[in-house]
């Protein structure tokens, strides 16, 4: 007891409060590091040479038919004045493209990051709310309401800046034309489609948007999106929905369909082919260019050789860097390697 | 009206009249006198319960920080510059407020609860309708009551003390809960006041006391009290009980209550924790400025870039969103609101968090730092304590010291060693060649080392500190300090002079007799008898430490092992125990049969009573000189037996007891250097003045030229003794005439009784009483064995300290020849020193030899061959007075800047701190001064680190302090360790701080150059601000608290590797422009792979900000875990932790929030990169990228510390390595 009381005070001897607790001093010494460095390197240098000989396989397509040049095709359809201007645009294939082939409509210039323009959606409205179809997110002004006062829906500047190009290809087969066909399921995210968007659990779906006016931009209303397949309608329209998930960088592309069916399920066989492009969206208001892009993809997604030459060259400079180490190490002779 | 008018006439007055409230009792209040002056109640709550939150909102609102928060968020509600969502933005301020609120409401419930305990204490207050004293609480107690406090309570308001059980007026307290001194103070009645009676009437009492108004003043007290017929009775300190103290050895006391509550002198010195801003602060927050000037730049380039972005549009796109009337701002003002919007989305480049995270780090520091088993002195039971919280880094950077001598460097255990009286030396050789036994732990008062730990029982854990020292014992009764050989020729001298006299009474003016009669009277110790059981009582008086975060979690920490002990002091209390019924009955006293059977002026012949209690004396005194003293004339047989303020009872060598009546003690003051007690002889009742003090004070009084003489035979024998480093004393002596006593206490009284201007007037009248002494001899008390006088491992700590790049000066009120004796004991100086003695009285004089000397030094300075010696300066007091004034002290400081160490001897406490202050603003370096007494206090807080030593000299000095040791060579672990530890940690974390948050902050600047300076966000906001808080909080708060970048053997061996925190140290301008770069090399890095990885393809915003973020992530934390240099347990699970919650909050947040945060949709997005094999390379190789710069050089700077873990080895291949790679 009286032991205790004179000592009340001491502070717990543990390694702990000591701060003697067991420690590893990291030995970055030159016998890790140079051979750390090598292997880094070299694991860098295999890794390299896969991304890049997998991006080399990777196909791809691209044609811009913005229209500003003379000589493009759809030179005429880019004066604004033109309404419902068709062009086509033509391409032959000297291999098969092999699919599945991904077709992508690409535009640049176009800042769909762009802050206000994020914002100005409602995200509640388009998740089937039908509060929100009555009014809509202050968010989306100026496209809340249109001039008669009535709530625009879908709202908001990204619904109402729809992508409104339309493609259809042809293969042009002895002369003739031959439609290939166009998958456009599942070209959205999963979750997108099932989860986010959600239409209003009414039937026809035209019953919930009474009352409701379409954005000023489109042509028609979102229930009418697709009129081939019912389902595809509303909020849950898969281009729609594609459009919806706004793009990181001023240039970008968007998926726009696949080629996966009959005739053309293991790609493109080489010949002649026309795309037939209804011009609808307005580019050179921001100097912006569109294009059509066909690829064909592999684990890595699509065409990227950026990714393979960086791995390479980090993994070179790894390796450079490691002789360099060695010979300054040999030069001052370090203690702990003798 | 009037009464208005006058007690407003009063508060220009500065004084109060009080009366009291007795013929008053039981009228309303409008009529009670003191009705103006505030109750005892008291109140330490900050905040009330119904208006908590706008006070504490007002409160917090005073923090710079917070109102820039708050700004920003306000800003955000402006529609034009919004980032974010409005309420998202409102979220750090509101965290950061809740939680400061959370703390803040926490502390003050403790203040709450611990003043309902105070407030709710029972004592006894008169009451007129009962005729007797009744029991009440603490907050009953009003300004004019008369209140009675019982043996060992705790005294519930400033009282004056009218009345005690005890015959002599005097009553005893501890003020322990006050200033942590444990020795007994005696007060005094106020004379003439109360009747000799045992009982004591308040309904009697018909002055009225006038009293200056509350201050916090513990020593000082100025009051008279107005007797009905106009008599004014001066009443100082002496008569004053001041509230929380205890009273002891005294049956009962009744006081009057002056001051109550928060007017009380203790509530008045409760101040909270002191708060002093590091010099690394003060650094810190000029790179915020930094960060500050940073941000506005990239918020221009944004403004500018969104600015001709627009500009370049050749007509509205379609994904410009103009305003509800379709109207879009032209693009100068776009830009305008821009810089706005910017700010916004760059906040986080001021760290905000940064001060919130120091604060946490430096409590762990602290933690750490109080922990050390190394700093606790095994002896006194006490444990290093951290009084101020947020310098600990200061401890890395000192580059002075100024020490105290007595009791700082040496142990402050005073023996008296030699003396010599009338010329003649007496050596005490007995004394030298006596082995001293080892240093033993001893307990005097067994009964006082209360087992049960009666401090547990009042829950006194939380009292802090302070009192956990205070429940030492009395510290200058060991019987190994006490025990004095005596002189034989100096006893055969005494016994001859005593049989000579024993016929005639006038050889009791023989100066033999008459040195040892002043040796035991005149001071001021305080007899108790170790009969008397002395119970402390520690109830939480002053909530001081409930302010102290570190003390609340110490306090949990420690909460496990204390668990034990608290069970056990469970035990029933016996009688010891206070209850209210015991207290009630008044018990005879039984203890106090000296102070009984003194009487004033008498002769009494020895009784076998005090013959059996004088083995178990014991004295308290206020210094350790003074007791020694008096066991020195104890060893000789003259015994001081008892004190009372009226008389001393001293016994002879013969077996006499006389007593002396005191008519006067003119009390010690470190401007007269020296005191006095007035007493009558017993036997020839003859009016003798003792007067003992410093030789030099006392030297200039001496009258006679024969006195001259001896004079000069003494202060040679002084100056031997000084040589050998003892402290001198003199002693003198003054008969004074009936007459001369008469005049000189009238003015005494006047002096006494005066409110203005009065400690001038008394010292003017002691003064005058002090001239033409006769010198009686002198004594010189030394203390610690033969073997050394220095406190353990002094010398090896001071060169220590010198290696380490710190210059030592040690500040003394001793002579020069002891100071310069100890200086050499304590390799101070060295034998090869040049040393320099600067001791004059002139001026002119001062002023030549200063140039001189400088002249002489400089060009020592400029000797190419290394080969001068190095120079030392002991100077004096008066020429340091001097030295210091204006025209001379550039060149004095020049001197002492190229000395090696410095000795500054009769220094006044002023003075010392005006040295440090000299030093510390001329040359603009950090400071610390370390010492134990009052007499350090000054500089103790003028330094930029102050250290107390908590030895012998009371608590005041501790009390001052910002770090409190309790020997001297804890002061080189202290700083070579913790300070370097602390330093670099904290140094260390701030950067990487900085260097995070512009690293992530970055990467949203980079991608306004792809989002048209829009002010986009990439990264989900929550997200955001879940990576500051969670993911990356953790590991550089333990980095700051935990990292060793040196082991703590190394750091004692090698003392230079301190001098990296010295001057700017670690923490430079340029490590801070280098952490930036890095982070700007890093955050482009981090931002550009990615982007090339993604560009042009169908990535979308939030897609591409998830790699980013989890890049930056791993980017931030590699960063640090090469920082981190001693990898523990702790760190790995933090860091790995940190990377765990990172994905599991993620991938859950991600999951759960489908649209919870528009318009931002975290939405399954971490769960389809985390399938995607790209989003893996991608973060390999970015993050690769961004450290490749870092791993070599660290594998060089590792190669050279490796190289060093034996300390012998040269740093100097590591440096030409790293100056190569560099």
């Amino acid at each position: 007891m009286k032991e205790q009381q004179e000592t009340a005070n001491r502070p717990d001897n543990t390694a702990f409060t000591q701060q003697r607790l067991p420690a590893w001093q990291p030995m970055l010494s030159a016998g890790i590091v140079i051979p750390g460095f090598v292997i880094i390197g070299l694991a860098f240098i295999g890794i390299g040479i896969a991304l890049f000989v997998t991006s080399q396989n990777i196909q791809v397509l691209e044609r811009d038919y913005t229209g500003v040049e003379n000589n493009s095709p759809c030179f005429k359809c880019s004066d604004p004045s033109t309404k419902n201007c068709v062009c086509k645009l033509d391409f032959s294939l000297d291999k098969l493209f092999e699919g599945p082939v991904f077709f992508y409509y690409g535009l640049s210039n176009y800042f769909q990051n762009y802050r206000k323009y994020g914002v100005s959606r409602d995200d509640r409205q388009l998740s089937g709310r039908l509060d929100n179809f009555q009014s809509p997110d202050e968010g989306c002004v100026p496209y809340q309401y249109d001039a008669n006062n009535k709530p625009i829906v879908p709202c908001g500047s990204v619904a109402n800046s729809l992508f409104n190009d339309t493609f259809k290809l042809y293969q042009i087969v002895n002369g003739a034309r031959k439609l290939v066909p166009f998958d456009g399921k599942g070209i959205a995210w999963w979750t997108d489609h099932n989860v986010k968007y959600r239409n209003p659990s009414i039937t026809p779906l035209k019953n919930a948007f009474n009352g409701t006016v379409k954005p000023t931009f489109w042509s028609k209303p979102a229930y009418e999106l697709d009129p081939s397949d019912p389902a595809n309608n509303g909020f849950v329209n898969q281009d729609f929905l594609v459009w919806m998930r706004r793009a990181a960088l001023p240039d970008f592309r968007k998926l726009y369909r696949r080629i996966t069916e009959g005739d053309y399920k293991n790609g493109l066989p080489a010949g002649n082919y026309s795309l037939e492009i209804a011009y609808n969206y307005p580019v050179l208001d921001f100097d912006g260019r569109k294009k059509v892009v066909f690829s064909n993809v592999s684990w890595m997604g699509g065409k990227n050789q950026f990714l393979g030459i960086a791995y390479l060259v980090i993994g070179s400079l790894c390796v450079v860097m490691s002789i360099v180490m060695l010979i300054v190490y040999a030069k001052f002779k370090f203690p702990d390697e003798e | 009206s009037k009464r208005h008018h006058q007690r407003r006439w009063e508060g220009k007055r500065d004084i109060r009249k009080l009366v009291s409230n007795l013929p008053y009792e039981g009228l309303e209040k409008m009529k009670q006198p003191n009705r103006h002056f505030p109750g005892n109640a008291i109140k330490t709550t900050k905040y009330t319960l119904l208006f908590f939150i706008p006070m504490n909102l007002f409160e917090q609102f005073h923090r710079l920080a917070n109102i820039y928060f708050l700004g920003l968020a306000i800003l955000n509600f402006v529609p034009v510059v919004n980032a974010f969502q409005p309420e998202v933005a409102l979220i750090p301020i509101c965290v950061i407020l809740a939680l400061t609120a959370l703390k803040d409401g926490w502390e003050d419930f403790r203040r709450y609860q611990s003043d309902r305990k105070l407030n709710n204490t029972p004592c006894f207050i008169y009451c007129r309708k009962e005729q007797q004293f009744v029991e009440r609480r603490w907050k009953d107690v009003r300004v004019g009551d008369f209140v009675k406090v019982i043996c060992n309570e705790i005294i519930p308001a400033d009282l004056l003390l009218l009345h005690t059980s005890d015959p002599n007026g005097v009553c005893h307290i501890e003020t322990a809960n006050l200033d942590g001194e444990t020795n007994l103070k005696q007060r005094r009645v106020v004379p003439g006041l109360s009747t000799s009676t045992s009982e004591f009437e308040p309904e009697s009492f018909n002055g009225v006391v006038v009293c200056e108004r509350p201050n916090n003043n513990l020593n000082h007290f100025k009051c008279y009290v107005e007797k009905p017929d106009n008599v004014k009775v001066g009443i100082g300190i002496e008569s004053l009980l001041l509230r929380g103290c205890t009273v002891r050895n005294t049956d009962h006391t009744v006081g009057f209550v002056v001051y109550a509550g928060h007017e009380t002198k203790s509530m008045l010195n409760n101040n909270g924790p002191r708060y002093k801003r590091s010099k690394l602060e003060r650094k810190l927050n000029t790179d915020v400025i930094f960060c500050i000037i940073l941000l506005f730049a990239m918020c221009l380039v944004g403004a500018l870039g969104h600015f001709s972005w627009l500009q370049e549009l050749p007509s509205v796109p379609p994904y410009l969103v103009p305003d509800s009337h379709g109207h879009l701002d032209s693009p100068a003002l776009s830009g305008f609101y821009m810089f706005f919007t910017m700010i916004i989305l760059l906040q986080v480049l001021i760290p905000i968090s940064l001060y919130v995270s120091i604060e946490l780090v430096k409590i762990g520091q602290v933690f750490f730092i109080t922990n050390d088993i190394d700093l606790y002195d095994e002896e006194s039971d006490t444990p290093m304590q951290c009084r101020a919280l947020n310098i600990t880094e200061d401890l890395g950077q000192i580059q002075y010291i100024f020490s105290d001598k007595t009791g700082t460097l040496t142990e402050n255990k005073m023996v008296f060693r030699r003396c010599t009286v009338m010329g003649t030396e007496y050596p005490h050789c007995e004394n030298g060649k006596r082995p001293w036994p080892p240093q033993s732990r001893w307990t005097p008062d067994t009964e006082d080392a209360d087992p049960a730990g009666t401090p547990h029982y009042h829950g006194s854990r939380h009292r802090g500190k302070v009192a956990e020292s205070a429940q030492r014992d009395v510290a200058f009764s060991s019987p190994l300090e006490t025990e004095v050989v005596p002189d034989r020729k100096l006893l055969q001298q005494i016994r001859r002079t005593e049989s000579s006299s024993s016929s005639s009474s006038s050889g009791k003016t023989d100066p033999y007799l008459d040195f040892f009669l002043a040796l035991a009277i005149c001071n001021t110790v305080v007899v108790s008898t170790a009969t008397v059981r002395r119970q402390r009582v520690s109830a939480p008086i002053c909530p001081l430490e409930t302010s102290n975060p570190f003390e609340t979690f110490s306090h949990l920490v420690r909460k496990v092992g204390s668990f034990r002990q608290t069970i056990s002091s469970w035990r029933p209390m016996s009688n010891r125990s206070r209850t209210s019924s015991n207290c009630s009955v008044l018990e005879e006293d039984h203890f106090n049969s000296l102070a009984k059977t003194g009487n004033c002026g008498g002769r009494k012949s020895t009784g076998p009573q005090t013959q059996d209690t004088s083995p178990s004396l014991r004295y308290e005194a206020e210094s350790p000189d003074e007791a020694a003293l008096v066991h020195a004339a104890k060893a000789y047989g003259f015994t001081l037996l008892a004190r009372t303020p009226g008389s001393v009872t001293v016994r002879l060598p013969c077996g006499e007891e006389l007593v002396f009546e005191v008519l006067d003690t003119l009390a010690f003051d470190s401007h007269r250097k020296r005191m006095s007690v007035l007493v009558r002889h017993p036997v020839t009742s003859e009016l003798v003045l003792y007067t003992k003090g410093a030789d030099y004070a006392i030297m200039e009084l001496l009258g006679t030229p024969y006195q001259k003489r001896i004079a000069a035979d003494t202060q040679r024998h002084l100056d031997c003794y000084a040589k050998e480093g003892l402290r001198t004393l003199c002693f003198t002596k003054k008969v004074l005439s009936e007459r001369a006593y008469k005049d000189w206490s009238v003015s005494r009284q006047g002096a006494l009784a005066a409110i203005d201007n009065r400690e001038k007037l008394i010292m003017d009248t002691a003064g005058l009483l002090e001239t033409n002494l006769t010198l009686l001899g002198n004594t010189r008390v030394r203390a610690t064995g033969i073997e050394d006088r220095l406190q353990e491992s002094v010398p090896d700590t001071i060169v220590a300290l010198r290696e380490a790049g710190i210059q030592v000066w040690v500040l003394t009120g001793d002579k020069p020849e002891t100071a310069v004796n100890i200086g050499y004991a304590c390799r101070l100086l060295d034998e090869g020193d040049l040393v320099i003695n600067m001791n004059y009285v002139l001026q002119l004089m001062c002023v030549s030899i200063l140039d001189c000397t400088l002249e002489e030094v400089r060009r020592y300075g400029n000797d190419p061959t290394g080969l001068a010696p190095t120079i030392s300066l002991v100077i004096d007091g008066r020429t340091l007075a001097m030295a210091l004034e204006s025209d001379l002290v550039d060149r004095f400081v020049d001197l002492a800047r190229r000395c090696r160490s410095v000795l500054c001897c009769r220094v006044t406490p002023l003075q010392k701190s005006a040295v440090v202050k000299v030093i510390r603003e001329k040359l603009k370096v950090m400071t610390l001064a370390v010492g134990d007494g009052a007499n350090d206090v000054n500089m103790i807080q003028a330094a930029d680190v102050g250290i107390g030593i908590s030895g012998q000299e009371g608590m005041q000095a501790v009390m001052a302090s910002d770090f409190a040791i309790s020997r001297f060579k804890h002061l080189k672990k202290l700083l070579l360790v913790h300070g370097h530890w602390c330093y670099t940690r904290l140094a260390n974390m701030i950067i990487y701080f900085f260097y995070k948050n512009v690293a992530y902050v970055n990467l949203l600047f980079w991608y306004q150059f792809f989002c048209g300076f829009s002010g986009t966000a990439m990264i989900d906001y929550w997200l955001m601000i879940f990576f500051n808080l969670f993911f990356t909080s953790a590991p550089p708060i333990m980095f700051g608290i935990m990292d060793k970048d040196v082991s703590a053997e190394t750091l004692l061996g090698l003392p230079e590797l301190y001098r990296t925190g010295q001057g700017t140290g670690e923490y430079k301008f340029s490590t801070f422009w280098t952490a930036m770069l890095d982070a700007f090399y890093q955050s482009l890095v981090c931002f550009f792979i990615p982007y090339w990885v993604y560009e042009d393809s169908d990535i979308d915003v939030f897609t591409f900000g998830t790699p980013l973020n989890t890049v930056s992530l791993f980017t931030i934390l590699l960063h640090l875990s090469i920082e981190i240099k001693t990898w523990t347990v702790v760190h790995w699970v933090i860091m790995l932790g940190s990377v765990a919650v990172y994905f599991i909050v993620t991938l859950a947040y991600s999951a759960i929030c489908v649209t919870c945060n528009p318009p931002s949709n975290p939405y399954w997005i971490l769960q389809s990169q985390m399938a995607d094999p790209m989003f893996y390379l991608t973060c390999i190789i970015t993050t690769v990228l961004a450290l490749l710069p870092r791993y070599p050089q660290y594998s060089f700077s590792f190669a050279y510390k490796n190289k060093n873990s034996p300390p012998e080895t040269d740093f100097e291949q590591g440096t030409i390595l790293e100056k190569v790679w560099l």
